[in-house]
């Protein structure tokens, strides 16, 4: 237990979520990572006594996110529902409340993961799990995933419609400021074609953790395949990039075996996508600005001509081509839920991949196709987010312009 | 024939308020004096127990130190809140009574559509006591009940009946191995579902009941459509993401059997009585080459989407059967070193006819041949003497009838018999998976593997993956998941969707349907009441410390290494603090006995 406490804390620091995070365990007896804050660690262990949990984590998120909760605790009190994948499949609300106490906080985690507090000292997320202290880090990562996503995006519809308030605007400038600067040029990663398991492994291995190291993806989701002879190989579910080796599943194309039931998630998608469009080597991530802008059309909500629109379920059957770049022949974006369902991206996501080798799930991720390893798909992951990345503030700006 | 609706009222006080999700009355009937009457339970009562498993429990409670063939002990079919509306799984029901084969709480969730037709019927359960002087059945449409002469079908196998009751609706029934006393005898319910563990058949033929029978046209009435839609949703939609439920390998396309290959590959397969954890043959007989050779079709349990049983078309226009359980694959091959994929397939038809659980008789047999091998010294068996010896069981609580502890107790080889608290282990090998050790020891019906089902962490990943070979924090993890489990068991709802949802989206079906704002903590906390219960009720029969064991080859004796992989020996040493863990998780003296604190705190009658 101690040693997942410490791993869990260990990994909100390394992914910039949180610099001082306090993480519990409890079996019989609860432990609290080592260098977490005593007046914290008091504060939240009677939560422990009023719930059936066996991990706790909290932290005051780290920069953009802090600056970004605390807009966002603000502009809606009781809390909010961002449209990513991330919230509607698992999280399915960000609920807040503006008392720090046991009770408070266990009132919420009662009924869902996560809860935002926010009291004029803290703004702080705690996430709970009943299975070990990584259901906590899981969500907070997502919390602070969504809160982004929802923030710049809502930033962009409000400047369009010239309705941005001072407080959203000051908020926006602040949060802009702490952005990593962006990277241009990924790592050199193994170059194909892989002679054997043990290579192709190794190259998924290396490729994770880059995909995790350059922020393309919140440690625990997205997801890497690579075709190999007559077998796929492909990361487990819930398995963090970062964390392959030992977890990776090999599936053999004909079926003959069932052995590789945990495989991702995705694993349906990604035969298909070998299938339709060739290539030999996937990725998927959850870029930020990547799912902002798969959101981003001018035809949803309210007083808009799109039926699905107005329905709300642009995710599922979004009908138009639309493109990352706002152009023709960019990057197409499909609906798609996750998974094998009848919305399920499998059915979407295949033929979208065979013109450019990449296609983008409304408000979920990216995926990248590569023909001999990993450099082509990670290259083109990064490339696409910096594009997104730019043309998001290329249309602010041009907004802030026009108005 | 009886308007059980004109009869007079039993039980509790009914407060006169209307209920959704439940309909608030509950069938009795007495076969020893044919008298046909209702229950009515409190508000309260429902919101305490819930329905399914919790509800039977409460009901159970009066009795539980009677013999389980007393006539006073009563059998009850309990369905939950749930059953009958749109969310997701919501098909299954609980049978519950003091287990014939193990003397603990005995109750076993049923799929189909039996819990479904009661609750259209106008009825939350069935209670029936008493002993009726001949073989009867009881037949139920909508508030019409009556009990009639089942004489006809006496010896009959559990497809005849079937067949004869083709037009009474949803029918739960035992076959011969239930009439005998096996106590091994299950009850099928519409023919290709089981309420499987514990012997249940058994309890039932000694009441001389031979089937139930309903049909009902009723609507279970909702709180609040939109919001059971808007959480049916959310349910639906994380299955789908599931890949152990929907995935291109998992349940909905292989059946339960698509875990075969996968408990090979963690070395944890069950082979040749325990002895090793690895059969080189697994490849030959996974859900692969049964789909291959028998083209198995899609099937289910009403009111699932999932629809995880597999069935194989008719010979002839005959109907349709059930393809065996990923249990039944293992146990009837890896367990007695069978590869004939046939051969599985008739002993499936077979169990199921004769109304034998095919987990227990899997079990039973390879402890059989083990002891036979001990006394005999090496030799095959074949498909006749199988076939024969399955029979057998059916016969009565003789011989291999009484389950493998019995017989090996009687051969004085005790040890030979893999079962705890009587009731034999299921496929899933303790070795390779120590939350599933401390599990099959604590849980409440002896050797099974679905009171906490471990495996959804440590093999299957959900909610999120654990290490398999330690204890450190399983003792919560457990403890957790039983109550989880216990609550999921009196919504009702089915175990497997777990992998995919959790009681936070749950929580939010059952506001929705009974219009009583949950929470899924106050869920947990009710499943904890219900689980506490059992261990109330097993402690007033006896059971203690010493029953909350492993068979001893697990703590001696390594499995089969291999493929990256060490099964050892389980640490007798950590196995027994983890145990100490979760005893004072659980709320439990050091012997295993219920504090009475903490029943004071639950709520729970001491
Ligand atoms: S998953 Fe299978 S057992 Fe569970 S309710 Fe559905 S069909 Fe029945
Ligand atoms: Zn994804």
């Amino acid at each position: 237990m101690e040693f997942l406490v410490d791993k869990y804390a260990d990994k909100l620091r390394r992914a910039g979520l949180c610099e001082n995070p306090v993480v519990g365990g409890l079996d019989d007896v609860l432990v609290w990572n080592r260098g977490a804050d005593p007046a914290w660690t008091a504060r939240l262990t009677p939560v422990f006594g009023r719930m059936n949990i066996s991990g706790l984590v909290f932290g005051c998120p780290a920069e953009p996110f802090a600056t970004i909760l605390e807009f966002l605790a603000a502009e809606y009190p009781d809390g909010f529902a961002p449209k990513d994948t991330e919230t509607r499949t698992f999280l399915h609300e960000l609920p807040v409340i503006h008392e720090f106490t046991p009770k408070a906080v266990a009132d919420v985690l009662g009924r869902r993961k996560s809860v935002i507090i926010a009291t004029p000292s803290v703004m702080g997320i705690a996430a709970h799990g009943s299975v070990t202290p990584e259901q906590g880090f899981v969500t907070f990562s997502s919390v602070c995933f969504s809160s982004f996503v929802l923030f710049f995006s809502e930033y962009l519809r409000h400047v369009r419609a010239g309705t941005v308030s001072p407080a959203r605007r000051t908020a926006f400038e602040a949060a802009v400021a702490h952005l990593e600067p962006m990277v241009e040029q990924g790592p050199e990663l193994a170059c194909g074609p892989f002679a054997d398991r043990e290579a192709a492994l190794q190259a998924m291995v290396e490729a994770g953790r880059a995909t995790v190291e350059y922020r393309l993806v919140d440690s625990y989701f997205g997801n890497i395949s690579c075709l190999l002879n007559q077998e796929l190989l492909i990361s487990q579910t819930g398995s963090s990039l970062d964390e392959l080796p030992g977890l990776i599943d090999f599936c053999p194309l004909d079926g003959s075996s069932t052995a590789c039931l945990t495989a991702s998630s995705e694993l349906t998608a990604h035969s298909q996508v070998y299938a339709k469009a060739g290539g030999r080597a996937i990725l998927h991530g959850h870029p930020r600005f990547t799912v902002i802008l798969s959101m981003d059309c001018a035809e949803r909500g309210q007083n808009v001509t799109c039926e699905i629109g107005k329905l709300d379920l642009c995710h599922v059957k979004c009908p138009a081509k639309r493109y990352l770049s706002g152009e023709d022949g960019g990057v197409p974006i499909v609906p798609g839920e996750v998974g094998t369902g009848p919305n399920g991206l499998a059915n979407t996501l295949p033929a979208a991949m065979t013109g450019r080798g990449a296609a983008a799930v409304w408000g979920h991720g990216l995926f990248t196709l590569g023909n001999t390893d990993f450099n082509q798909p990670f290259q083109a992951l990064l490339d696409i987010e910096n594009g997104c990345r730019r043309r998001y503030f290329a249309t602010v700006d041009a907004a802030e312009g026009r108005r | 024939m009886m308007n059980a609706s004109e009869e007079s009222r039993t039980g509790l006080c009914g407060t006169g308020q209307s209920l959704t999700g439940w309909t608030g009355r509950i069938l009795s009937v007495d076969l020893s004096t044919r008298k046909i009457g209702t229950m009515e339970l409190s508000h309260e009562t429902y919101a305490t127990w819930i329905g399914g498993k919790g509800l039977a429990g409460f009901l159970l409670r009066p009795q539980i130190t009677l013999a389980w063939d007393n006539p006073f002990m009563p059998i009850i079919f309990m369905t939950g809140p749930l059953v009958g509306t749109i969310a997701p799984t919501s098909g299954r029901g609980v049978l519950m009574t003091r287990s014939p084969l193990t003397g603990t709480v005995g109750d076993s969730s049923f799929g189909g559509a039996l819990a479904t037709q009661l609750k259209r019927s106008g009825w939350d359960g069935v209670v029936i006591t008493g002993q009726s002087e001949e073989l009867v059945g009881i037949e139920i449409k909508d508030a019409e009940v009556q009990i009639v002469s089942a004489e006809p079908l006496r010896g009959l196998g559990t497809e005849a009946v079937f067949r004869a009751l083709a037009n009474k609706g949803s029918v739960a029934c035992i076959g011969p191995a239930g009439e005998n006393g096996s106590l091994l005898a299950c009850v099928m319910v519409d023919r290709h579902h089981a309420a499987g563990r514990g012997g249940l058949g058994a309890s039932l033929g000694a009441k001389q009941l031979k089937y139930l029978s309903v049909s009902g046209t009723g609507r279970v009435a909702v709180a609040d459509r939109i919001l059971l839609k808007k959480a049916r949703e959310d349910i639906v939609r994380l299955t789908m993401a599931s890949p152990a439920l929907m995935g291109q390998q998992g349940f909905a396309c292989f059946g339960t059997g698509a875990v075969f290959d996968l408990m090979d590959a963690r070395r944890m397969m069950p082979t040749d009585n325990f002895r090793s954890t690895h059969f080189s043959d697994a490849g030959k007989v996974n859900a692969f080459a049964y789909r291959e050779r028998y083209q198995p079709e899609k099937y289910g349990c009403k009111g699932c989407h999932i629809q995880c049983k597999k069935v194989r078309p008719g010979v002839g226009g005959g109907e349709r059967r059930a393809m065996p359980e990923f249990e039944t694959m293992s146990h009837f091959t890896a367990l007695i070193g069978n590869t004939d994929m046939d051969l599985v397939l008739e002993i499936n038809a077979l169990l199921n006819d004769l109304g034998i659980d095919t987990i227990g008789a899997g079990a039973t047999l390879a402890c059989y041949r083990e002891i036979d091998r001990q006394e005999k010294g090496h030799r095959v068996m074949d498909a006749s003497e199988i076939l024969e010896l399955l029979q057998g069981m059916a016969q009565g609580p003789e011989h291999l009838g009484g389950g493998s502890r019995r017989y090996a107790t009687a051969h004085e080889l005790p040890w030979a018999s893999m079962s705890v608290k009587g009731q034999e282990l299921s496929a899933y090998d303790p070795r390779g998976a120590y939350g599933m050790a401390l599990a099959y020891a604590t849980s409440t019906r002896g050797g099974c593997h679905l009171r906490a089902y471990p495996i959804s962490h440590e093999i299957l990943r959900k909610p999120v993956a654990t290490d398999r070979f330690t204890f450190s924090g399983k003792a919560r993890i457990v403890k957790i998941a039983e109550d989880t489990n216990a609550v999921v068991d009196s919504l009702t709802a089915c175990k497997f969707i777990f992998f995919a949802a959790g009681l936070e989206e749950y929580a939010r079906a059952y506001s929705a349907v009974t219009g009583l704002e949950t929470t899924a903590q106050d869920l947990l906390r009710a499943g904890e009441r219900i689980y506490f219960h059992d261990r109330v009720m097993n402690g007033i029969n006896g059971f203690s410390i010493r029953d909350d064991d492993l068979p001893m080859r697990f703590f001696s004796e390594a499995g089969s290494s291999g493929g990256g992989v060490e099964i050892k020996p389980i640490n007798r040493k950590e196995f027994y603090q983890a145990r100490e863990r979760y005893y004072r998780i659980r709320g439990l003296d050091e012997r295993g006995k219920p504090l009475r604190e903490k029943a004071d705190e639950l709520g729970v009658a001491w």
